[in-house]
């Protein structure tokens, strides 16, 4: 069995945004260098052998280019020596707009990244500070163009919405303004107000309102039709691209693929089940140190559960799940697994059935859990 | 020693107390100084047995506990102490244990007073003639005012109260006190041994094993293993097969003689057979005329209950016919709800006994339960002269087939301290009250009279009252009978469907306006659904208030979590479980608690 993708995490941030419930903690030179040490025990407890040949490596945080550039070189060159980078058909970091100076960009080039995640969310700094961002949107533009000039054109930029006191008429500005470095992919994600964050205090408190369903809706509404006005097609619920460039890496999760989650508070997929690593910096050092396998919790994964994720992750796909590889795969046909769900759903004009495919209507899109959630077996 | 000198030296008596105000915590000590329990046995508060009471801190069912007390004049007494239920819907179940007694221990807590319960079951205890020995509790606490507390009594009540015990039930202080003053001031029940039977059925249950139980207090004569009773009420005649007294676990005997308190059993099936107020007598000696005061008590608050899974009909009546069992009061029969399905009409003597029942069937029977909001039973003259009952909302006819409609009204006293009049004033105007009568008890506390529909009650008035009077407010009514009032029926209807299960009852000049908070009420409590669902409350075909749900417009996670998939499977486990908490009445998924929301309008 082969595991598809390696996930890595870095947990360290500059500053930490009102928004995020990802692992993550402020950055210190000394604790990335534990960090580091660890991370490389664990990739090694996975990979003692020969370098792993795997289609794509993400490495996301956290801000993976938040630690210091010797830091970067000990985790580009840990990763260089487990995984055959060339092997691999996308190699992606996420970054911070403002972190990327040129040492970073060489560095990145050097060890084969090709492919550059950026947290852009808004331009518009005022609104950039109010969520706790460090970035400011000339930021964008100079590290936009210094990837460029070093060759690394597979740029996508993250975009948010939904974000307290934005109006459609401010994220339409937003788009525009992101469509005209007219990159080959972009991700789109509506605020999420998650506990443990500072947004879910003041939520909870009733200082922090969020744009209404209706104005959220719309937003959604917006950016399908101007990123597909302009051909960057939605592959997925949140993510648009040129012909070619979709992400193949977020395409294994969604294709229920095998992945190893490596880091702090990292999630994996592994045959016969999904890895949950020890979240806290310290603890997961320690286990990482003593035996190179933090693993918090593994939640085993039956064949029941492997269906339900091939269809409630699958369907976020555009083109959705292909009837033929759901035979192939589970040895059963789909409209029999969910005999309840399909026709409901069709009835409903929230799924479809063409060429072989089930997929999300556009109706379906925008309301995808209330199919998701008929995709759940009963016991 | 002869019978006629062990009677002498029976005293049967009960303790009246507000909640809180150290009932338990006194029967506790009672039983512990009389050896009625080893410290192994004693449980903390040993009366309230059902874990639902313990939770609530009331008492439901009655007990009655076969004490023996060594007195200081020298000779052994035998004190039967009857638990008396604490609130104000089993108002008969406490004038039936207070007949069964002679005295009362009056507990008065010693910083707040008399409140309205405690004087409704005062009142009680005099109108059965029984001595009454206040005690003023909690005088160890601070803020404690026991000359205040005396004299409140004595303006209150009417009684003496200058030789009132001082006490700490839960510093065991005042306890000896108490005990002598049960021999020298309750007197020894009356009644001959040779006359004709009669004995009083003050409470009675369902054991399994063993069919009814009857709690029992002997008035007259005798009853002896095997004696062929009669109940005189029923004319049911039964063979006893098991009696005695719980000290205070049961304890067979071969004869319960007058004065005595205990229980028989006769192979009663049916509890209907053995009503509280009831009096047992021999079926071959009867007595001419039963014990006074029997009444047969009827429910006076409805409410439809549904199972949340249809699948769980048959579990559901399985449960009422248990609850019945030991439950004469409860009523119910099958009703089919359209919105609703199959489920249950159900009729009891208050809020409280709904709310008790309900939390049962939820928590021993494991049924999760949609209950309609609860009503009273109208009295309805047709246009056409017939008389209907109408105890569920959706069976009033027409409007314009409305001849006349009666509806229960009661008197409601509510006591409170000064400063509170003018909210319990206004609360009770709102609520239809015609005000009777306002009394000052002391400087502080004032005693309000009004007259209320029991409709009005239903609703919310106790929650009102306690959130305006940030809980200082006690409350207690008594049915007065029906009067004529404008009603009207008012419906909801959702996409355009009348909901059956959400129709009320409302008074014309009120209608309009709790139409409209209703319609609100609704839009607040269901979800979006995917398409946009009216709201509207009509009387008739006159639509008079009206609002609309939103269609939900977006619902999908777009965030990836970094592959995180257990965490979007748990959100949408969490989706799906909460859609199977609803019902889906037409087209539109409905949780449970809208079918209650009238209750809840919030009118304050």
């Amino acid at each position: 069995m082969t595991i598809s993708s390696a996930y890595i995490h870095i947990p360290f941030c500059q500053q930490i945004c009102h928004y995020c419930d990802f692992t993550k903690f402020f950055y210190n030179e000394r604790l990335a260098d534990e960090y580091l040490e660890a991370l490389e025990n664990e990739i090694h407890t996975y990979i003692p052998l020969e370098k792993a040949k795997v289609k794509t490596i993400f490495v996301g945080g956290g801000t993976p280019t938040a630690v210091n550039h010797s830091q970067l070189k000990r985790l580009l060159k840990m990763i260089d020596e487990h995984f055959d980078v060339a092997s691999c058909e996308e190699y992606t970091f996420e970054a911070n707009p403002g972190d990327l100076d040129e040492e970073k960009v060489r560095l990145l080039k050097e060890y084969g990244v090709d492919r550059i995640s950026l947290g852009v969310q808004v331009f518009d700094d005022q609104m950039l500070e109010e969520i706790g961002r460090v970035h400011r949107v000339k930021d964008v533009y100079t590290n936009v163009d210094r990837l460029v000039q070093a060759g690394l054109t597979n740029v996508s930029i993250d975009l948010m919405y939904a974000l307290p006191g934005q109006t459609v008429e401010h994220f339409e500005k937003t788009i525009d303004e992101a469509m005209q470095f007219d990159l080959p992919h972009y991700s789109s994600y509506s605020l999420q107000i998650e506990p443990k964050t500072i947004f879910y205090q003041r939520y909870k408190k009733g200082t922090l309102i969020k744009p209404p369903e209706e104005d959220e809706a719309e937003m959604y509404e917006l950016l399908q039709r101007k990123l597909s006005r302009a051909g960057v097609d939605q592959y997925e619920i949140s993510n648009f691209a040129k012909p070619g460039f979709e992400s193949k890496h977020n395409l294994t999760y969604w294709n229920n693929e095998y992945y190893f989650g490596i880091g702090a508070g990292a999630h994996g997929y592994l045959p016969g089940k999904r890895t949950i690593n020890i979240r806290p910096l310290p603890a997961y050092t320690k286990q990482a140190m003593a035996d190179g396998k933090p693993i918090l919790h593994e939640e085993p994964v039956g064949l029941k559960e492997q269906m339900e994720e091939e269809m409630f992750l699958g369907l976020r796909k555009t083109e959705g799940v292909s009837l033929s590889s759901f035979k192939h795969k589970y040895d059963r046909e789909m409209v029999d697994v969910f005999g309840q769900a399909i026709p409901k759903l069709k009835e409903r004009k929230l799924v479809q059935e063409e060429k072989g495919f089930l997929s999300l209507t556009p109706r379906g899109r925008i309301l995808g859990n209330e199919v998701f959630q008929e995709f759940l077996l009963d016991e | 020693m002869t019978s006629q000198s062990k009677q002498q030296r029976v005293r049967n008596f009960s303790i009246i107390a507000h909640i809180d105000h150290g009932k338990s915590t006194l029967a506790d000590r009672i039983l512990e100084k009389t050896k009625a329990l080893t410290q192994r046995e004693m449980k903390e508060q040993f009366l309230d047995a059902m874990d639902l009471e313990r939770e609530r801190g009331i008492t439901i069912k009655l007990n009655a506990v076969q004490l023996s007390y060594d007195a200081n004049d020298g000779e052994e007494y035998t004190f039967h102490l009857i638990d008396t239920p604490g609130h104000v819907d089993f108002t008969y179940e406490v004038s039936r244990s207070l007949a069964a007694c002679e005295g009362a221990i009056l507990v008065v807590d010693a910083a707040q007073g008399i409140e309205a319960q405690t004087l409704a079951n005062v009142y009680l205890a005099l109108e059965n003639d029984l001595e009454i020995i206040p005690v003023i509790n909690k005088i160890d606490l601070p803020g404690a005012d026991p000359e205040r507390i005396k004299q409140e009594i004595e303006d209150v009540i009417g009684i003496d109260a200058s030789d009132a015990i001082l006490a700490s039930a839960k510093q065991g202080i005042g306890i000896d006190e108490i005990l002598e003053r049960i021999v020298t001031d309750i007197p020894a029940p009356a009644g001959e041994a040779k006359d004709p039977t009669k004995a009083l059925i003050f409470d009675s249950l369902y054991d399994s094993y063993r069919g009814v139980v009857a709690y029992t207090c002997v008035r007259e004569g005798s009853i002896k293993l095997g004696d062929k009773i009669r109940m005189m009420a029923t004319g049911k005649e039964f063979e006893v097969n098991e009696l005695g007294v719980f000290r205070p676990t049961p304890t067979p005997l071969k004869e319960l003689n007058v004065g005595d308190v205990g229980y028989l059993t006769a192979s009663i099936k049916n509890i209907g057979d053995s009503r509280v107020g009831d009096t047992i007598t021999l079926a071959n000696n009867p007595a001419a005329e039963p014990l006074p005061g029997y009444k047969r008590m009827n429910p006076m608050v409805f409410c439809g209950m549904y199972p949340v899974d249809a699948n769980k009909y048959n579990d559901l009546r399985d449960a009422l016919e248990r609850l019945e069992l030991n439950d004469s009061s409860l009523q119910f029969e099958a009703e089919t709800s359209q919105a609703l399905g199959f489920g249950f009409r159900c009729g009891f003597l208050g809020m409280l006994h709904m709310e008790i029942i309900q939390e049962r069937i939820e928590r021993e029977y494991k049924i999760d339960l949609i209950t309609t909001a609860p009503s009273v039973i109208y009295k309805v003259t047709q246009t056409d002269g017939t008389e209907v009952d109408v105890d569920n909302p959706s069976m009033m006819p027409d409007n314009q087939k409305l001849e006349e409609v009666q509806e229960p009204f009661v008197k409601a006293t509510v006591m409170v301290p000064n400063d509170y009049v003018g909210p319990v004033m206004e609360i009770c105007q709102r609520k239809r009250g015609n005000f009777l009568d306002m009394q000052y008890l002391d400087d502080n506390r004032v005693n309000i009279v009004y007259e209320i529909p029991l409709s009005e009650i239903v609703y919310d008035f106790f929650d009102s009252l306690k959130s305006q009077t940030k809980g200082y407010a006690s409350f207690d009514y008594e049915l007065i009978g029906y009067r004529s009032s404008n009603l009207v029926k008012m419906d909801i209807l959702l996409n355009g469907d009348t909901i059956d299960a959400l129709s009320f009852i409302v008074h014309r000049d009120f209608a309009y306006e709790r139409g409209k908070l209703i319609a609100e009420k609704l839009k607040e409590l269901i979800p979006r659904q995917q398409f946009e669902v009216p709201i509207q409350a009509a009387i008739g075909n006159k639509i008079v208030a009206r609002t609309t749900i939103k269609a939900m417009r977006k619902n999908v996670l777009s965030k990836c979590y970094g592959g995180d998939i257990s965490r979007k499977r748990k959100l949408l486990e969490k989706q799906k479980e909460g859609k199977k908490r609803m019902k889906m009445v037409g087209s539109v998924e409905v949780p449970q608690e809208a079918f209650m929301s009238v209750l809840d309008l919030n009118e304050d």
